[in-house]
């Protein structure tokens, strides 16, 4: 089983970096900004995407929040990694220009966890999902599908941990929700995509041997 | 001997993933997954479909998405010298 979590003193050596860089950038040398931000623009633009669902939202909201960033640097406490206060600002940037959007209702971000049981769909006779099967760019779109399915709530959990990588508690931390919240948030979010991703895919091969003649 | 049961397991996955468990329950979830297929094929497309999504190779930045940044960021730099 592949351990997804770093190491605490890996973790520990980019904190201590990221603050040597903060500290020259805030003594006045701004261009290094820059370095900081180019390890996680794509976290960041995808992040934003993943949030808003079209490019151009997401391009600005990516921007606005770097900016911010750069801005408020001077309050980011050092005891965690840049990129997952970064991420924080992404994320509340996103959600306030959603609610500016009125896709999304407040209620439905507020709204309670589901304690119910979620019961996912049985494979009878897969191992795997069969990713040899689909050309890479089939994958990737099925997978955009299937994250962009998720209710905004499961969504916004799935981004930050599983693909901005942040862990349980710095994920609680940009969200603004408990540890256990974000625990059972995430074995739903982790279901359903897993669902939905496996559903397309597998009805895809199917519908191209329809296909032929 | 005390077993999981499916549905316990089920809630177990994504902790056992995140390797975010005791020593005995990790016993318990492993010795159910031996016996059960079912429970075996949840974990294993879950866990694939983790791999996928954390792979940042597969969403591409928009063309000049980087220069724009800078370009932008130049500007805000500018602002503070003068």
């Amino acid at each position: 089983m592949q351990n997804t979590l770093v190491g605490e003193s890996e973790n520990d050596r980019v904190v201590a970096q990221e603050r040597e860089l903060i500290a020259e950038i805030l003594a006045g040398n701004h261009e290094r900004y820059y370095e900081l931000i180019a390890p996680i623009e794509r976290r960041v633009y995808y992040t934003a995407y993943a949030i808003l669902r079209t490019k151009a939202d997401a391009e600005e909201v990516a921007q606005e929040a770097i900016l911010k960033g750069f801005r408020g640097l001077h309050t980011f406490r050092g005891n965690a990694k840049f990129s997952s206060w970064l991420l924080s600002i992404v994320m509340n940037e996103g959600r306030m220009r959603l609610r500016r959007r009125r896709e999304v209702s407040l209620e439905l971000l507020k709204s309670p966890d589901d304690e119910g049981e979620y019961t996912p769909i049985e494979l009878a006779d897969w191992r795997e999902i069969p990713v040899e099967a689909l050309a890479q760019k089939e994958l990737g779109e099925h997978l955009e599908e299937a994250v962009a399915a998720l209710p905004q709530l499961y969504r916004e959990v799935l981004i930050l941990r599983d693909v901005d990588g942040l862990n349980i508690a710095e994920t609680s931390g940009a969200l603004g929700i408990s540890v256990p919240a974000v625990k059972t948030r995430l074995l739903r979010a982790r279901l359903m995509v897993r669902d939905y991703f496996v559903s397309r895919s597998w009805a895809a091969p199917a519908r191209l041997r329809e296909a032929q003649p | 001997m005390i077993t999981l049961s499916c549905e316990e397991v089920r809630r177990e996955i994504s902790n056992y993933l995140d390797d975010d468990m005791s020593p005995r329950m990790r016993r318990l979830l492993e010795a159910h997954l031996e016996q059960c297929r079912k429970c075996a094929v949840l974990l294993d497309s879950t866990h694939n479909v983790l791999v996928l999504l954390a792979d940042e190779q597969r969403f591409e930045l928009p063309d000049g998405f980087s220069s724009r940044v800078r370009q932008m960021l130049a500007k805000e730099f500018e602002k503070g010298k003068s």
